[in-house]
């Protein structure tokens, strides 16, 4: 009876899928397609609250008041990002200390791009600028996402993304046309961003675990080398414009094809720093892990002091 | 500057050090703190802070008439020189610590701006105005915090007294008026700190014996702030927060 019901609602969701309707938390939703959600969902709300680390390493010493507000706000507007992808990701029917806890056991991933160190000031430009911009380009494709929260988180998490992308590219503008040193920071900065900026994207559509099903139940609408392409075709015009070297010596406008031909990425350095191998790993993981231990004695006094309050509420009633 | 302006000028420093030290605090939360939802909260609260100092700073170069920025006053000056009151440049030690700090700053600055809002300096009134709201919020958040904390479990509740051991020491200095500040009362730009703390004693007192805890009263213990004479984090603080000002003097960011 079960499996009649089961291939009804399943003929239903691939009819709503082809039409373009979303699909909400209440709907019948194949497992594969849960668990898939679940997966990529909450990577996205760890990557979101793992990055506000290398970002949040230079709040204490940005160069200025201005630039510190600027950086406090966005940092604390990742923090929302998460948060609001955590509380979208619930509705799949897992729970935020459930997916906190994947993490922590580095059952789940996030962004590889933040186990790479934030060094000098121009990284804050770069991460907003390259690191934002390569998430938005992303973001904007999955706007459009068959699952309905999923969905209109993105559609609000762009427009706050795209705020932090345009203030990372003033930050680093600000250097490249700055004094002989801040220069050198700004083209430090791009060319340690630029490989693992690209990376955020994942490997060649061929290499791609998670792609194929997920194109097909429209979870994702775009692959990830179209992504990446279109990521470098808007970039490299704007680092011209910043007067500084190309991160990628073969990086060339090809007339006939329309866009920017490119140099290979290196798969390698990729799954090593996937796989916990890259410069900050470990550091990311424990910050978050003492972070979490260090407020444990606060969470029991919440709790705590709920249920007392619940004993008194019934000690009255009684 | 006439001598008025330059005990506004001092006034305003003064003022905008306070909320500078206590934003850097508030931002060492970030991604450290015990909810995420606290993260968020904190990184707002400290932004606000930051605000505030933006604006006493870019009034006080105005009056200074110098041609000066507010990163000139921030970032150029050492900690003999920063004259923020004591207990915003403690460290941030645990969640209880910092709350508790919050608590008795945010009672402090209801009271205070609510003043303040009087002041016949325009701006300084409309700073006033603009940030009593703000307070007016973290109030609303530091009150339950404290309680859940206080009434919580046997640990949180140690953590509160403790922090209270601490900060008791340091709140007095809230209520003292260097002679700069004093002189700016004829003109009634600034407000009489010591007329508010019967009044801020009481709220105190009042809201921690709800959770009965004893609070001995803000009797003056100790001071030096205004006349930069700090405790020894505040220099740390400063190196790490003028290092690139410091490194790279001059340029633009």
């Amino acid at each position: 009876m079960q499996k009649v019901d089961d291939a009804q609602a399943q003929i239903e969701f691939d009819r709503r899928v082809a039409d373009e309707q979303k699909i909400e938390p209440t709907d019948w939703m194949p497992d594969d397609y849960r668990k898939n959600l679940i997966r990529q969902m909450s990577q996205h709300a760890h990557s979101e609250v793992i990055g506000m680390q290398p970002e949040g390493n230079w709040i204490t010493r940005a160069p200025s008041l201005r630039r510190k507000a600027i950086l406090l706000a966005k940092v604390q507007d990742e923090g929302g990002h998460g948060l609001y992808l955590y509380s979208a990701t619930e509705t799949l029917g897992i729970t935020r200390s459930e997916m906190i806890e994947a993490l922590q056991t580095r059952k789940a991933k996030y962004a590889s791009i933040f186990n790479y160190p934030t060094l000098n000031w121009a990284d804050i430009g770069a991460v907003g600028w390259l690191v934002d911009g390569a998430a938005i380009v992303n973001q904007i494709a999955l706007q459009r996402t068959s699952y309905g929260p999923y969905s209109r988180a993105m559609i609000r998490i762009c427009k706050e993304e795209s705020f932090h992308q345009r203030q990372g590219y003033e930050l680093i503008y600000a250097m490249a046309k700055g004094s002989p040193e801040q220069k050198e920071m700004a083209q430090d900065a791009l060319n340690r961003f630029w490989w693992p900026s690209l990376m955020m994207f994942g490997p060649h559509d061929s290499d791609s675990a998670h792609s194929a099903k997920s194109m097909q139940w429209k979870i994702k609408r775009e692959t990830n080398d179209v992504l990446r392409q279109r990521f470098i075709d808007q970039t490299v015009p704007q680092i011209e414009v910043l007067g500084l070297e190309m991160p990628d010596p073969e990086i060339k406008w090809n007339e006939e094809k329309g866009q920017y031909d490119s140099g290979e990425i290196n798969w390698q350095e990729f799954y090593e720093v996937i796989n916990g191998n890259g410069p900050c790993n470990h550091q990311r993981i424990k910050h978050h892990l003492k972070a979490h231990k260090d407020g444990e004695w606060v969470r029991e006094a919440v709790r705590a002091y709920a249920e007392k309050q619940q004993a008194k509420k019934a000690a009255n009633v009684a | 500057m006439n001598q008025e302006q330059k005990n506004l000028y001092r006034f305003l420093v003064g003022l905008a050090d306070d909320s500078v030290v206590l934003s850097h605090r508030l931002s060492e939360w970030c991604s450290n703190g015990p909810y995420l939802e606290e993260d968020i909260a904190l990184s707002n609260i400290a932004l606000d802070y930051l605000g505030r100092a933006r604006m006493f700073y870019q009034y006080a170069a105005q009056i200074e008439g110098k041609d000066r920025s507010e990163d000139d006053i921030a970032y150029s000056r050492n900690e003999r020189e920063y004259t923020n009151l004591l207990i915003h440049e403690l460290p941030i030690n645990d969640f209880a610590f910092t709350m508790l700090r919050q608590f008795f700053v945010d009672v402090f600055y209801c009271q205070y701006l609510e003043q303040l809002c009087q002041s016949s300096d325009s701006t300084v009134a409309a700073i006033a105005a603009k940030s009593v709201k703000e307070s007016r919020y973290h109030l609303k958040r530091s009150e339950p915090w404290i309680r859940q904390l206080s009434e919580g479990t046997d640990e949180s509740r140690s953590r509160v007294l403790d922090a209270k051991t601490e900060l008791e020491s340091f709140v007095g200095e809230l209520f003292l008026m260097p002679e700069w500040e004093k002189s700016l009362l004829e003109s009634d730009i600034a407000v009489d700190r010591e007329l508010i703390k019967p009044d801020w004693d009481q709220y105190v007192r009042e809201f921690l014996t709800g959770s009965k805890i004893e609070f001995a009263g803000s009797e003056l213990k100790i001071s030096g702030g205004r006349n930069g004479v700090h405790t020894e984090f505040l220099g740390h603080m400063l190196s790490e927060m003028q290092f690139l000002q410091r490194a790279y003097p001059g340029l633009k960011w």
